[in-house]
């Protein structure tokens, strides 16, 4: 991708000079799905963002939450009924767009509201993962044959059994075996600074010696991740704590970073042996600041595209999750648990399953176009053959 | 090749006693205990919660009751809290059931993707590719359970069929073909529909695999030396293209226990999936833990049977 731009011949013909986003641009436009992808990912944000200031505050403009049981399943672009009409019965339109469900609540309104609450589901856990992800696999990556000493496992193991004694309920016994580990580790270190490099005794030049490197630590990691079964790890940790559309966000984050881990380290394996990252060493550059100013833009593209279909799938978890009863719990409506309410009516009510069901296609299809439109662009190894 | 054989047996045994321990910490430090399940079911007095949490060694420490359990999951002793049957043969029960779904599955997922893919590669940009890329990504994109009901509903206003369970209700003395064709319409629909995200993405797989062999020089160069096209694609691409797939026989292993919970609860099927959904609903710590135990293990053998693969299809793999 930079080559493009590197002419080594100075008195030859100089190509059109042009910017990188501009060039992308180009690429990007003559994929036609994934500009329609791109124009929905923006309305889909355009939508939830309006949804979000008119259905909240004080007294909202489209109330979700309103109950109006002598209204309940109407069908789309119906106006209330004339002799139960009074002011609060009344829809802010007039007539209800969407209908209303079993409840007699506004299903625009609960939609729009919905919206939002979708968007920051799959933002919030993709965020999450993406920033395990590039911390991890950037480690890994970059840090990655460094040797973790024995005295490093040591007292982390007294600090993680005494974290465990100390969350099941043994206070007394946890709080002990971590102070232990806090002494342990000053002590430790400062053993290593009193005696030099050449009078350590023997036992003590075991515990420096390297037990494992940094990159097997967290590919380990990794490997123990993927051997979860994700869908039932994550319904198990949803169905044992208490509801709550927090907790549903972190464990989506929490059991989807494996894959941007991987990106990443594989990105920062290639660009560390690469010229310019040798020429930012030999210039004195920090570590911290060839990692972010230096390699993480060119190793982003992989984790921009598998953050953007990863967005889709966490909205389609929380669906399926709202589907078997654990979703986001009822002050919220989210696009999910309306079509999993929506579903007892299907018969009488088809609208309460096909509005949301559609929406959300049509949303994580936009989003999944988009990702692969990116991946499109970004990869030079696809690109080269057009 | 023995010494990878012993190393990554070695490896795995570690992993394997690491997601022992995570799973049994996830479950013990949830909050909430199992014997306060019910707590409006008079059965449930004091003295009846203090006999179960003794039985169920629920009043042990930690430690010991990680060791306890996994005791009893290796030498088949585990029991449901919930009916006290024996664990292994519940799951055994309710295997039997899943398998069919996951053969039926995984057959269609195979055998309709490849086409599939190597035709939108071979004609890439075209009307078909673009179509079934379009189609891929639908169906990628539709929430599972929508398209069921959806499904089910179209199946059963055309055919006229029952779909749901593993056989019509009541169906006991039919004829044999009668019987036979019922059992294939219940298996249909959720095969089908467990098989539809695995074709979508298996396809685009087989797609950019054969797009990045249909590059390479020596494709070019067979292209260039007068072969008919058919003998590029299939025989040079085709077969250079193949080689991450043998691999991917051995990832199959892992769905065999997971089995899928929205199908499985949709249909009603009393296959694996479901079994584990109400375990965690009931809070019924040694199935969950021995399903969870279980798929560990498949994912392990299935990635070593899968590096195995490689090697034996692949000669310039050394590992």
């Amino acid at each position: 991708m930079k080559t493009i731009f590197v002419d080594t011949q100075p008195n030859g013909a100089l190509a059109p000079k042009q910017s990188r986003w501009k060039e992308l641009w180009f690429l990007f436009r003559q994929n036609r799905l994934s500009i329609l992808g791109l124009i929905m990912f923006v309305l889909f944000f355009i939508v939830a963002l309006t949804g979000l200031f008119l259905t909240s505050g004080q007294e909202p403009l489209f109330d979700p939450a309103q109950v109006r049981l002598q209204e309940k399943l109407r069908p789309p672009i119906s106006a209330p009924n004339l002799e139960t009409r009074n002011s609060a019965n009344v829809p802010t339109l007039g007539v209800f767009i969407l209908g209303t469900d079993n409840l007699g609540r506004d299903v625009f309104s609960r939609m729009l509201q919905g919206a939002w609450v979708s968007l920051t589901v799959g933002f919030v856990a993709v965020g999450i993962s993406v920033l395990i992800g590039i911390f991890m696999g950037g480690i890994a990556g970059y840090f990655g044959q460094r040797h973790i000493n024995w005295y490093h496992v040591l007292v982390v193991m007294v600090m993680t059994s005494g974290t465990i004694l100390f969350s099941a309920g043994f206070v007394y016994s946890g709080a002990v075996v971590l102070i232990t580990g806090h002494l342990l580790l000053f002590s430790l270190f400062l053993i290593k600074k009193m005696w030099g490099e050449q009078n350590r005794p023997k036992w003590f030049r075991m515990l420096l010696k390297g037990a494992v490197s940094v990159d097997t630590l967290i590919m380990r990691v990794v490997d123990i991740m993927l051997c979860f079964p994700t869908f039932f790890l994550i319904l198990t940790v949803v169905a044992l704590l208490p509801a709550s559309i927090y907790n549903i966000m972190i464990v989506i984050g929490l059991t989807s970073w494996t894959g941007t881990t991987r990106f990443v380290r594989a990105e920062f394996l290639s660009l560390r042996e690469q010229d310019f990252v040798t020429a930012a060493r030999a210039l004195g550059v920090g570590n911290l600041r060839i990692i972010f100013r230096h390699m993480m833009p060119n190793a982003i593209a992989p984790v921009l595209v598998s953050a953007t279909i990863g967005i889709a799938s966490a909205i389609l978890t929380e669906a399926a999750l709202s589907f078997l009863g654990f979703g986001v719990p009822p002050p919220h409506a989210t696009w999910g648990n309306i079509l999993s309410e929506g579903k007892r009516f299907i018969f009488d009510a088809p609208w309460l399953t096909f509005i949301p069901g559609i929406s959300i296609l049509i949303v994580v299809l936009s989003f999944n176009l988009f990702g692969e439109g990116l991946r499109d662009v970004l990869n030079p190894k696809l690109r080269e053959r057009q | 090749m023995i010494s990878f054989i012993g190393r990554s047996i070695i490896q795995k045994t570690i992993t394997l006693f690491f997601i022992s321990v995570i799973s049994f910490l996830i479950i013990y430090l949830a909050p909430g205990q199992p014997s306060q399940i019910d707590p409006m079911n008079p059965k449930f007095t004091p003295e009846m919660l203090e006999r179960f949490r003794k039985v169920f060694h629920l009043d042990k420490p930690m430690h010991v009751q990680y060791y306890l359990f996994y005791r009893d999951l290796l030498s088949g002793n585990a029991v449901s809290w919930k009916d006290n049957q024996p664990v292994l043969k519940k799951i055994w029960e309710r295997f039997l059931n899943s398998l069919p779904l996951f053969i039926v599955g995984t057959l269609l997922t195979w055998t309709l993707s490849f086409p599939v893919g190597i035709r939108s590669a071979i004609h890439r940009g075209g009307v078909y590719d673009r179509s079934a890329t379009f189609f891929s990504y639908f169906l990628i994109s539709i929430p599972g359970f929508f398209f069921a009901y959806i499904m089910i509903i179209f199946v059963v206003n055309t055919f006229h069929v029952s779909v749901i369970g593993m056989e019509t209700f009541g169906i006991g003395d039919n004829s044999l073909p009668h019987l036979i064709m019922d059992r294939i319409w219940h298996l249909l629909l959720p095969s089908v529909l467990g098989a539809t995200a695995g074709v979508a993405v298996l396809s685009r797989y087989v797609r950019s695999q054969m797009l990045e062999v249909e590059g390479q020089d020596y494709v070019r160069t067979a292209r260039a030396k007068g072969l008919p096209p058919d003998q590029v694609h299939y025989k040079h691409a085709l077969r250079n293209a193949l080689i991450p797939f043998v691999t991917m026989f051995g990832l199959i292993l892992p769905g065999l226990i997971g089995g899928s919970v929205i199908i499985e609860a949709i249909f009603s099927w009393p296959g694996m999936g479901r079994m584990a959904y109400e375990a965690i609903l009931a809070r019924d710590y040694p199935v969950i833990l021995t399903v969870n135990f279980l798929s560990a293990v498949l994912v392990l053998v299935g990635t070593f049977i899968s590096d195995l693969l490689y090697m034996l299809v692949d000669p310039r793999i050394r590992l």
